[in-house]
């Protein structure tokens, strides 16, 4: 642990250092005036960008080579046995770095677009950013629990009260879908508890479960992070919540909420359900490759742009968890990788749908056409996150998926097969999309008049662009960071799924 | 053991002088319940704390709702303390004593009388609580009743009833166990169902939080029916929990006032959030921590409650009990969505310093609970530990 070059508890300060911010905004900017408003903007920007440059000093003093938890901080909380216990390995971290990064972007991405109860919004949205982080290094269960479902309380409100015509909709079937999930994960966490008598997870990764508990435990978590995913069958929720959420609402679903629940797969299901995680690893496939090859097709019958969106993001979510129950090297880092490129890309590419909605106010794809003519920049930049979502060669959307691809093939050759199916088929629909968009002649007329990104859109834009290429040239900082630890859930699972096959064997 | 919060405020709204001796003796009632320590204080303490009830939710005699109110539960209340006197004299009758330690010593034969007179023992007890299938008063009288006398009936004379339930069951009944377990089991599992399927349809706001006080029985009892030391401790943070969200909603409820005419409907709730941002925000802490989301007080009362059950293996019970507060969840929302996503339909009377009180107090309760959560814990523990 690098316990001894710290003094002070960094992970809980960028943790909470956004609830501070939402804390000003409610002492500072009070009243319905456009000087609140705009307070209220710069408080939010300040502190998402304070909390990301203490995020980047825990990047300078992070050692790669450690696969074990650092900058861990623990606290007696709730019993002798719950302790308030911080922490985060190379799997969690490159997700606290995803959220502190795209969070200024979301408050950046808003400044126009929403005009009522701003500092509501900035609260909302600055405590769902400690809820986020705290997902992620979460080192006690029931912590990671108060977090996980914390979330759902801003998220809640932030599609109900700044979304699209059918928020209402949209905002209870997010909450309940997810709420189900999650209330059956409570009751396994309970049952881990009684088992290990405790809730720390890096003590529960120690313990040998039963091989009954490890299956209804696995089932009951699965519940929860399939639903969070999402995984077909349970995504129906998810192009509901990203149509009708504001585009902040969406980048931060799409980026960052949806990666907690391979997050969790890594986290918990791996590691302390590997018996049962071999058990259920074909299901999990199947449902994978039905996941990206069906929902590619109906991303391809899509008329809202967002939509179509969502429904990618479903097919994309398939290789991770594919990679995931792959449970090879490959397959494990190609999934963090996704997870992390994904959040890049899908939170560009809804900034992007931001883009033109602010100026058009519609996200039917039919309301588009001929942006280049107009918009030569946009153009550009929506083409580079379209070509990383299809996957191309030198973007960070292929790395991912043939890592995921690579991993899933050492083990189940028709999963991965299918699945390379749906490579061409999300070339189909994205290239349709943008085509539909961008290229063809300009000549509906209300987009005779269209400018293109100022200033502000294109701050927002360029870093994420930047940051798609060079991870597709240069994957080597997300891998590296996140090796020793994946290496090391890979061959504790081997190892403890290797008896297991054995015995199979000798019957 | 005495978690009963002081609850002068009440008394100040009193309208007539006997109001305040009336809801004082029913508290002192409330006392005597929780401390009995053999069944006929138990039934004193009962009686004492019911009759003034009785009188206080008819005490707007012009009103023809409250006295209907009045008279329904005096009539249910009066069979149903007829049946706890009948229970207990059959359970004297079986062991020859009253003493809850007594009657422990002598119960652990478990011979049929004295299962049938534990039945209408705990039959009269869920009457109080108002658990299935002893729920019927509850939302009339909730309804008929002047609002701050239904605050008062979903906080105080619940918690008594509910401590003395866990007591009498756990410390006079630990050698049937068994037997009051099933029991219990059902009429947790039939509490949280029909409370959280009947609250759906609701749109008056007294009768929603009647169903929801009748779900969050169900709910504090899945933790005495674990029979387990940490099932108690459970039921203790549950309650002392439920008070505090119970209180607060109540609060809030009364102070929806438009021209001095209170509202009672939930859609007088449209658009809170614009008219009074304040309050809006804590009503809907107190709804996120009803339905048990974290980190709301609410959850970490569910979670000892379920802790406990899975513990005792009743895994049936708290995987219902957990679908039950999705759908609860559904009904808490739909208020938060009345607050936060509609538009409103006129501005309030401003909100009385007391209530103001009573709100921030257990609002700040409610919302920083899991930052210190320890000493009502740990208070619990130590009362679930007596009880062994």
């Amino acid at each position: 642990m690098s316990g001894s070059v710290m003094t002070w508890p960094i992970l809980s300060v960028t943790t909470f250092l956004p609830t501070l911010g939402a804390a000003l905004i409610y002492l500072l900017a009070r009243g319905r005036d456009e000087a609140a408003d705009r307070n209220a903007k710069w408080i939010a920007l300040w502190a998402t960008i304070a909390t990301f440059a203490v995020s980047l000093i825990m990047v300078a003093r992070y050692d790669g080579a450690n696969a074990g938890f650092q900058f861990v901080e623990k606290a007696p909380w709730l019993a002798a046995t719950i302790n308030y216990h911080m922490g985060v390995d190379g799997i969690s971290f490159p997700f606290v770095i995803l959220t502190t990064a795209l969070m200024p972007f979301c408050i950046l991405c808003s400044w126009k677009s929403v005009s009522k109860r701003v500092p509501e919004y900035m609260m909302a949205f600055l405590v769902l950013e400690t809820l986020m982080i705290g997902t992620f290094s979460a080192l006690d269960l029931v912590l990671f629990y108060l977090f996980f479902e914390g979330g759902l309380i801003p998220m809640f409100l932030i599609i109900g009260i700044w979304g699209g015509p059918r928020r209402v909709y949209a905002s209870f079937k997010f909450f309940l879908y997810t709420f189900l999930g999650s209330v059956l994960m409570l009751l396994a966490i309970m049952a881990l508890y009684w088992q290990a008598g405790t809730t720390d997870i890096p003590t529960l990764m120690q313990t040998t479960m039963p091989r009954s508990l490890q299956m209804w435990a696995w089932l009951a978590f699965f519940a929860s992070f399939a639903v969070k995913m999402p995984m077909w069958p349970v995504h129906t929720w998810l192009p509901d919540a990203h149509v009708e959420a504001p585009t902040a609402g969406s980048v931060v679903l799409a980026a960052i909420m949806l990666k907690m629940g391979g997050y969790g797969f890594l986290r918990f299901s791996l590691p302390m359900f590997p018996d049962a995680s071999l058990y259920f690893a074909p299901m999990v496939w199947t449902l994978s490759a039905i996941a990206i090859v069906y929902t590619s097709l109906v991303a391809l019958m899509q008329e809202d742009i967002k939509k179509l969106i969502a429904y990618s993001s479903v097919a994309h979510m398939g290789y991770v968890t594919m990679g995931i129950f792959a449970g090879t090297q490959q397959g494990v880092a190609g999934a963090v990788f996704q997870m992390i490129s994904h959040g890049i890309v899908s939170g560009a590419l809804f900034l992007c749908v931001g883009v033109a909605y602010d100026r058009m106010h519609t996200r039917e794809i039919a309301a588009y056409g001929g942006l280049v003519n107009r918009m030569p920049i946009y153009a550009l930049l929506f083409m580079v996150f379209t070509m990383a979502n299809v996957g191309l060669p030198g973007t960070s959307g292929f790395v991912g998926e043939f890592l995921t691809l690579l991993g899933t093939f050492k083990v189940s050759i028709p999963t991965a097969t299918v699945a390379c199916a749906g490579v061409i088929l999300s070339a189909a629909y994205a290239l349709w999309l943008f085509r539909k968009v961008v290229f063809g002649d300009l000549t509906k007329p209300a987009l005779m008049g269209i400018k293109d990104m100022t200033a502000r859109e294109g701050l927002l834009l360029v870093p994420l662009a930047v940051l798609t290429i060079l991870f597709g040239v240069y994957p080597k900082p997300v891998l590296d960071m996140s090796a020793a630890s994946v290496d090391l859930v890979v061959k504790n699972y081997a190892a403890a799924t290797a008896a297991v096959k054995a015995a199979a064997l000798l019957h | 053991m005495t978690l009963i919060l002081s609850r002068s405020y009440l008394a100040e709204q009193a309208k007539i002088f006997e109001y305040a001796i009336l809801v004082l003796l029913s508290t002192t009632g409330m006392m005597v319940l929780i401390s009995a320590g053999d069944l006929i204080m138990l039934y004193l303490g009962l009686e004492l704390m019911s009759l003034a009830l009785y009188v206080v939710a008819a005490s707007n005699r012009d009103n023809a709702k409250s006295t209907e109110a009045g008279l329904k539960y005096f009539v249910l209340g009066a069979l149903s303390s007829g049946m706890l006197l009948y229970g207990a004299s059959m359970v004297y009758g079986f062991t020859g004593t009253v003493n809850f330690a007594g009657i422990a010593a002598e119960a652990k034969t478990g011979n049929i009388g004295l299962v049938f007179g534990l039945v209408f023992l705990l039959a009269g007890l869920c009457f109080k609580v108002s658990a299935v299938p002893f729920h019927m008063w509850t939302p009339d009288v909730y309804e008929g009743a002047p609002t701050p006398v239904t605050a008062f009936f979903a906080s105080a004379p619940k918690v008594a009833a509910l401590a003395v339930f866990t007591r009498v069951a756990l410390t006079a009944f630990p050698g049937i166990m068994m037997q009051w377990q099933q029991i219990v089991v059902f009429v947790s599992l039939a509490s949280m169902v029909l409370g959280s399927f009947a609250a759906i349809g609701q749109t008056n706001i007294k009768r929603l939080m009647a169903y929801s006080s009748i779900g969050h029985m169900g709910f504090a009892l899945v933790g005495l029916a674990a029979g387990t030391q940490e099932g108690a401790q459970g039921v203790l943070v549950y309650i002392a929990i439920y008070v505090a969200m119970t209180l607060g909603s109540f609060a809030i409820i009364l102070t929806m006032k438009r021209n001095g005419q209170p509202l009672e409907s939930i859609s007088d709730f449209a658009g809170l959030s614009r008219t009074n941002p304040a309050v809006a925000f804590f009503f809907a802490m107190f709804l996120f921590s009803l339905a048990g989301v974290p980190p709301l007080a609410g959850f970490f009362g569910k979670f000892y409650v379920f802790m406990a059950a899975i513990k005792s293996g009743l895994f049936v019970l708290a995987v219902v009990g957990v679908l039950a507060s999705v759908v609860g969840a559904f009904y808490y929302l739909r208020i938060v969505k009345l607050m936060y996503f509609d538009e409103p339909t006129g501005a309030l009377d401003p909100m009385r310093v007391e209530l103001r009180t009573v709100l921030a107090v257990t609002g700040v309760f409610n919302i920083l609970f899991f930052v210190y959560p320890a000493p009502l814990v740990s208070a619990a523990s130590l009362a679930a530990k007596s009880l062994f």
